[in-house]
């Protein structure tokens, strides 16, 4: 049974349609990456799935359970993160306490999975008393992972997560990526930095105009030459 | 001396009086704010329907204080506050809630809470009548003379004095340990920060909207029943209130519970010092001094009567040169 799959999904803001049927599917152990133009509808998807969006048409499930329309808190309570493009952290808050924020609903398991986020982004421990708002854009990407990691989610959803990285940070981002998915959590992320973000991509979902133009495995996307040409930038 | 007491009894003791209550009404104003965006015009008069919840269980049961040797309008707060709690989340279900989850701009939820101040006033002017009451019913005010050595005139205080005091000092330090040490506080100044990712985590932000009342209402009881038992249980209380408080929220930087304490004390001191007779200081001088300065009755900057100007013009002055607050808060 697939970990997430949204079938023929219709929706967007205050009656205007901004998806129109998009379908994807991602296994437990997979990484998905969306990819497309600007103004696509990839952002539009990830809230979509995440509740945060009213859902005109089409169905989302969850380990086979529909979950369309569901609340974001239901949905965290079964196990789903998300990492917003933007304004993904709480700014005046401490690090640690941006923390805690995202084991809101399991304190009991705060203090030892904050002790495991700070040996995976030992930057975080040293800050951890800082407002994060202080901290640098990678450092802020690593609190936001941080946060929706705290849940311990069984899908993480990331919208752009590598957006405004130097490359060096870019790389690194993706590195934990694939460590998280290696550790059992699905992972849908939506990415600008398409032909390294589908090199770890198991499936890679290409959209524009709200609607899937290319579905197949990250590595197929790369070698078909009209992906290439259209969306990868040749 | 002398001079220096009384500049102590009208200026430190009167102020701290005023700066206090204005703190607790600030501090609800600014958490109003930083949770629901948007600036609530009938808090004022949420302190004067705590005081009047009180002014009535105290009618009610006028000798409930006597074996506890306190006020029984000390006695009557914990019930006033849990009252008010419970009108202030049941105001907010019946008029903000349903306007908010319609996504209306923040200037209406502003609008109908003028409404709810109206309704508010009209409400406790029909049950309390509209003369001044005193909350002290069938008791007698304790004012304590402190002697200082080698001077006449003494130190005084009143047993509400005191109270107000000690209450505003406990709920600040509560306030703070509430909000920097409990899960639920994290959430709320999360929650303030950005409640979209408040609500992306997980956190019951319904939950933290109730607790935001309570808390506002709790401390509105507080200041309101405080400063009615120091001079009296007014109906029209709210509308010396409200500008102060609004002013100390902004002065202080709105969003920021300490700012609200800090802006509450600068509001109230500004405001006594203002009403000061300056004269009295200046009267051991008088001999000293040249002969054609003659010495007035009365120096005082504004008059007693028009002592609201004072948070008028710190406002102002506020919002022109640093409309962000002492301490840096979110521009309205
Ligand atoms: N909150 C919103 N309200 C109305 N329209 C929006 C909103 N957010 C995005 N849009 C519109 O939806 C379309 C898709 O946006 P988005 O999903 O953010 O694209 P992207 O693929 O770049 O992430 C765009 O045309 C955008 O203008
Ligand atoms: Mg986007």
């Amino acid at each position: 049974m697939p970990l997430l799959e949204a079938i023929d999904v219709h929706g967007g803001y205050g009656g205007m349609n901004i998806l129109n049927g998009v379908d994807m599917t991602i296994e437990a152990d997979e990484i998905g990456v969306i990819v497309g133009p600007n103004g696509a509808g990839k952002s539009t998807m990830l809230k979509a799935i995440f509740g945060l969006l009213t859902i005109t048409g089409g169905e989302i499930r969850l380990r086979g359970e529909a979950i369309t329309n569901l609340s974001p808190h239901k949905l965290v309570e079964r196990g789903m993160g998300f990492v917003p493009q933007e304004k993904n952290i709480f700014p005046s808050l401490s690090v640690e306490e941006n923390l805690e924020m995202g084991a809101f609903l399991k304190p009991a398991t705060a203090t030892r999975l904050k002790q495991q986020i700070y040996e995976f982004f030992p930057p975080l421990k040293e800050k951890r008393r800082q407002p994060a708002g202080e901290l640098s854009g990678g450092q802020r990407q690593m609190v936001a992972m941080g946060r929706a990691l705290m849940n311990e989610p069984s899908v993480l959803l990331l919208d752009e997560p590598t957006a405004g990285l130097s490359p060096l940070y870019m790389n690194e981002i993706f590195e934990r990526v694939k460590t998280i998915n290696a550790a059992g959590v699905g992972v849908l992320m939506v990415e600008q930095n398409a032909k390294q973000a589908l090199r770890i991509a198991d499936k890679g979902f290409v959209l524009a105009a709200g609607q899937n133009r290319f579905t197949d495995t990250g590595q197929a996307l790369l070698d078909d030459p009209e992906v290439a040409r259209s969306f990868l930038g040749g | 001396m002398n001079e220096l007491i009384y500049f102590f009894n009208y200026v430190v003791v009167a102020g701290s009086v005023t700066g206090s209550i204005y703190a607790m009404g600030a501090i609800g104003v600014t958490l109003i704010y930083s949770i629901l965006r948007f600036a609530h015009f009938a808090h004022a008069d949420m302190m004067t329907l705590g005081a009047f919840l009180v002014l009535l269980l105290t009618l009610l049961f006028p000798h409930a204080g006597e074996p506890l040797g306190l006020p029984t309008a000390v006695v009557m707060l914990p019930i006033a506050m849990v009252l008010t709690s419970l009108a202030a989340v049941g105001i907010d279900r019946v008029f903000y809630q349903p306007l908010r989850n319609h996504g209306v701009k923040p200037i209406v939820l502003v609008i109908a809470s003028l409404g709810v101040t109206l309704m508010l006033q009209g409400l406790i002017r029909l049950f309390s009548g509209t003369g001044a009451q005193s909350l002290y019913v069938d008791a007698r005010k304790e004012i304590f003379r402190l002697e200082v050595p080698g001077v006449t005139r003494p130190i005084i205080l009143t047993e509400p004095q005191i109270i107000l005091f000690v209450v505003t000092i406990a709920s600040v330090i509560a306030l703070h340990l509430f909000l920097t040490r409990s899960r639920l506080g994290k959430a709320m100044r999360a929650m303030s920060d950005n409640p979209d990712l408040a609500r992306a985590s997980g956190i019951n932000t319904q939950l933290i909207v109730t607790l935001t009342w309570v808390i506002a209402g709790s401390l509105a009881t507080l200041a309101g029943t405080l400063l009615s038992l120091d001079v009296a249980f007014k109906p029209d209380l709210s509308f010396f209130l409200l500008l102060p408080i609004f002013a100390a929220a902004i002065v202080g930087g709105v969003g920021h519970p300490f700012g609200a304490v800090a802006g509450g004390f600068l509001v109230g001191f500004a405001e006594t010092l203002a009403v000061f007779n300056w004269s009295v200081l200046l009267r051991p001088l008088r001999d000293s001094l040249p002969s054609w300065i003659e010495l007035p009755n009365n120096l005082a900057l504004v008059g007693t009567e028009y002592k609201i100007v004072v948070p008028f013009f710190i406002l102002i002055a506020v919002l022109i040169w640093r409309p962000t607050g002492l301490f840096k808060g979110k521009v309205i």
